[in-house]
């Protein structure tokens, strides 16, 4: 037992430095957050930014998956030990654990995905945040120029600020393609009833609703069966969620977490490690977008359009809403 | 009229799985063995019916096959509470941590490390009949089945007897632990088929967060029950209602009410309905035991 300790401490005390030391290579580490890396969502996205950082930039990267909430510490301590240069955590859960980590180890550089610490954010930590309303802007637009009963359907998880983007950003883009278009809003209060999802999505459905859009996490699946059962158009979120129904999902609003992280890393590479601030990444950057299969589901006519408009929001020339306020103001300036 | 539909739809595919899941609940208490693992059944259900029907194109055995997916946890269920005499409630309580587990383990073993099963085609989905999935007239039909069992057979009157009083059960010469064991047993296959009535029909894939809760609300329901079918079946049938409700009157256009508040809803109809009406409930008096 006592051997097993001094070996053991040992072990601790000359482990990281000599890993350290091995190479001069940039290392990234990356804690997933409960979805682990495989979830097909933006764990996955993140690990996909890190290995293009690895083949492009000639970094190391590595990750730690999370089964628990309770793992997000731990995985952060076993990547400092590691010697990263940079740790990511992967989504908005892991914000208590990114910032105790960042105060202990003021020295090391951390960043997180999804969440914004403000005025508040550590020298040693960089927020990124996405721009979700200019990709729900995009679809928003492509609903409306879709639908043929002019009425088009939004379903969101929680209502949250984070959600709100993508609410006021869609329907901003509807009423950008036309004034005309009616906007069918409700809340499901959860990010995993899909049976809620399904039902909020048969009511608007049944109020003629033929285009829906959810920001709602698995209760999309359900917002996303009730469009395949009845043969309408879905439009999918973060992700091209076209492969749940493939006759059904006209697009997806994307968030690239692949991009954005990899954008973090080449300025670190560059020695432009921006500490202490909020990224908001957006289209400009390809942080967001419209899923991929988009193309093979609306007219080029149309997709033309679409791409003349993501340049108009890439060059800042339209300012698009991502609250209430914002989106009254934005309203006033349309026909 | 519109509306009434939508109330009534929302109603039946709301408690579907809800009512195979209680009515397990009912079967296993009625035993006198407490199911608290009901949502980890639910869960396991969900995961196997969606595999064995991507497997073989054939949704009626994917539902069998959720069926089982439940009694294989059951099955520990038995092993731990009856024939080890372990604390049900804990035993149950590892059933929810296992189900979510193995389901999401075996999930990423089978499909290329994705913690999620891909969608089945309209076709490859349970059928649909009148605008109502198969599953909702088979969750009546297995209301009424477990209301003849307790009500109209022998073996119905022995579970109820090992359920009150083992002890006049083991004088009169019968083997209370097989009957705990039926009990459980179904308990988990009714379970499970609560679980791919939502992978089969509702929607058309598993992924981890499908079964969030339901598995409670169904041992709310048969408590709300008081451990008979009939009424068992009901209480989710007005749970299912109070969910409608909500999406209803949240879908409203000409008046905002807010979506935090009234999804609290059926919860405070349920509280109000078991503090006002219920009286007294009456559990099987050996159950735990």
């Amino acid at each position: 037992m006592k051997l097993q300790s001094i070996i053991l401490s040992f072990v601790m005390i000359f482990s990281s430095p000599f890993a350290y030391s091995a190479d001069k290579a940039l290392r990234v580490g990356m804690v997933t957050d409960v979805g682990g890396v495989n979830d097909q969502s933006f764990n996955q996205s993140a690990w996909e930014g890190l290995q293009k950082a690895k083949k492009e930039l000639v970094i190391k990267a590595s990750y730690q998956e999370s089964k628990q909430d309770a793992d997000y510490p731990a995985n952060l301590e076993t990547l400092f030990d590691a010697g990263n240069d940079l740790i990511w955590g992967i989504g908005f859960k892991m914000a208590d654990a990114v910032l105790k980590a960042a105060k202990q180890n003021p020295k090391q550089k951390y960043a997180i995905i999804d969440f914004s610490f403000g005025d508040k954010t550590p020298a040693n930590v960089v927020g990124v945040m996405f721009k979700a309303e200019e990709g729900a802007f995009l679809a928003g637009f492509i609903a409306a120029k879709m639908s043929k009963t002019n009425t088009i359907g939004f379903i969101g998880g929680m209502s949250v600020p984070i959600i709100h983007s993508f609410q006021y950003g869609y329907k901003a883009g509807a009423k950008y393609a036309n004034n005309k278009v009616a906007v069918l809003e409700q809340y499901s209060e959860s990010f995993t009833d899909a049976a809620k999802g399904k039902a909020i999505a048969n009511q608007m459905i049944s109020k003629n609703a033929d285009v829906l859009f959810h920001a709602a996490g698995a209760v999309g699946d359900g917002v996303i069966e009730a469009a395949k059962e009845k043969n309408k158009m879905a439009v999918g979120v973060d992700r091209d969620q076209n492969y749940l129904a493939p006759k059904n999902v006209i697009t997806s609003s994307l968030k690239r977490v692949d991009n954005a992280i990899f954008e973090v890393v080449a300025d670190l590479k560059k020695g432009n490690f921006k500490g202490g601030t909020t990224q908001n990444y957006g289209l400009k950057d390809g942080a967001v977008d419209i899923a991929p299969t988009t193309s093979k589901m609306i007219p080029a006519a149309l997709l033309t359009e679409v791409n003349t408009l993501k340049k108009k929001i890439a060059d800042g020339k339209i300012k698009i809403p991502s609250d209430e306020k914002a989106y009254t103001v934005f309203a006033k300036t349309l026909k | 009229m519109k509306e009434l539909i939508f109330l009534f739809s929302t109603t039946l595919m709301y408690s579907t799985p809800l009512i195979f899941t209680a009515l397990g609940g009912v079967l296993s208490e009625k035993t006198g063995v407490i199911n608290i693992g009901l949502e980890g059944m639910m869960t396991m259900g969900a995961f196997s019916a969606s595999l064995a029907a991507i497997k073989t194109g054939n949704p009626w055995l994917g539902l069998i096959a959720g069926g089982l997916g439940g009694l294989s946890l059951a099955l520990l269920h038995a092993l731990a509470s009856i024939k080890y005499k372990a604390n049900q409630v804990v035993s149950g309580m590892a059933i929810n941590f296992l189900g979510s587990g193995i389901a999401i383990f075996l999930c990423r073993l089978i499909f290329e490390g994705t913690s999620m099963t891909p969608p089945l085609d309209l076709e490859k989905k349970i059928p649909v009949y009148f605008s109502q999935y198969a599953t909702v007239y088979l969750a009546f039909i297995m209301t009424f089945i477990i209301w003849f069992l307790f009500n109209k057979t022998v073996l119905g009157l022995r579970i109820i007897a090992t359920g009150e009083h083992p002890k006049s059960t083991d004088a009169a010469g019968l083997n209370g632990a097989l009957y705990k064991t039926f009990g459980v047993l179904t308990s988990g296959f009714l379970a499970g088929l609560g679980g791919a009535s939502l992978s089969l029909a509702i929607v058309s894939n598993f992924r981890p967060t499908l079964i969030s809760g339901q598995g409670f609300i169904a041992i709310a329901a048969l408590i709300f029950g008081k451990w008979r079918p009939l009424q068992t079946a009901l209480a989710c049938l007005f749970f299912g209602f109070s969910q409608a409700i909500v999406i209803f009157i949240g879908g409203r256009e000409d008046f905002h009410f807010s979506s935090q508040l009234l999804s609290t809803l059926p919860y405070i109809m349920t509280l109000l309905i078991l503090v006002g009406f219920m009286g007294k409930t009456t559990a099987p008096s050996a159950l735990g035991q």
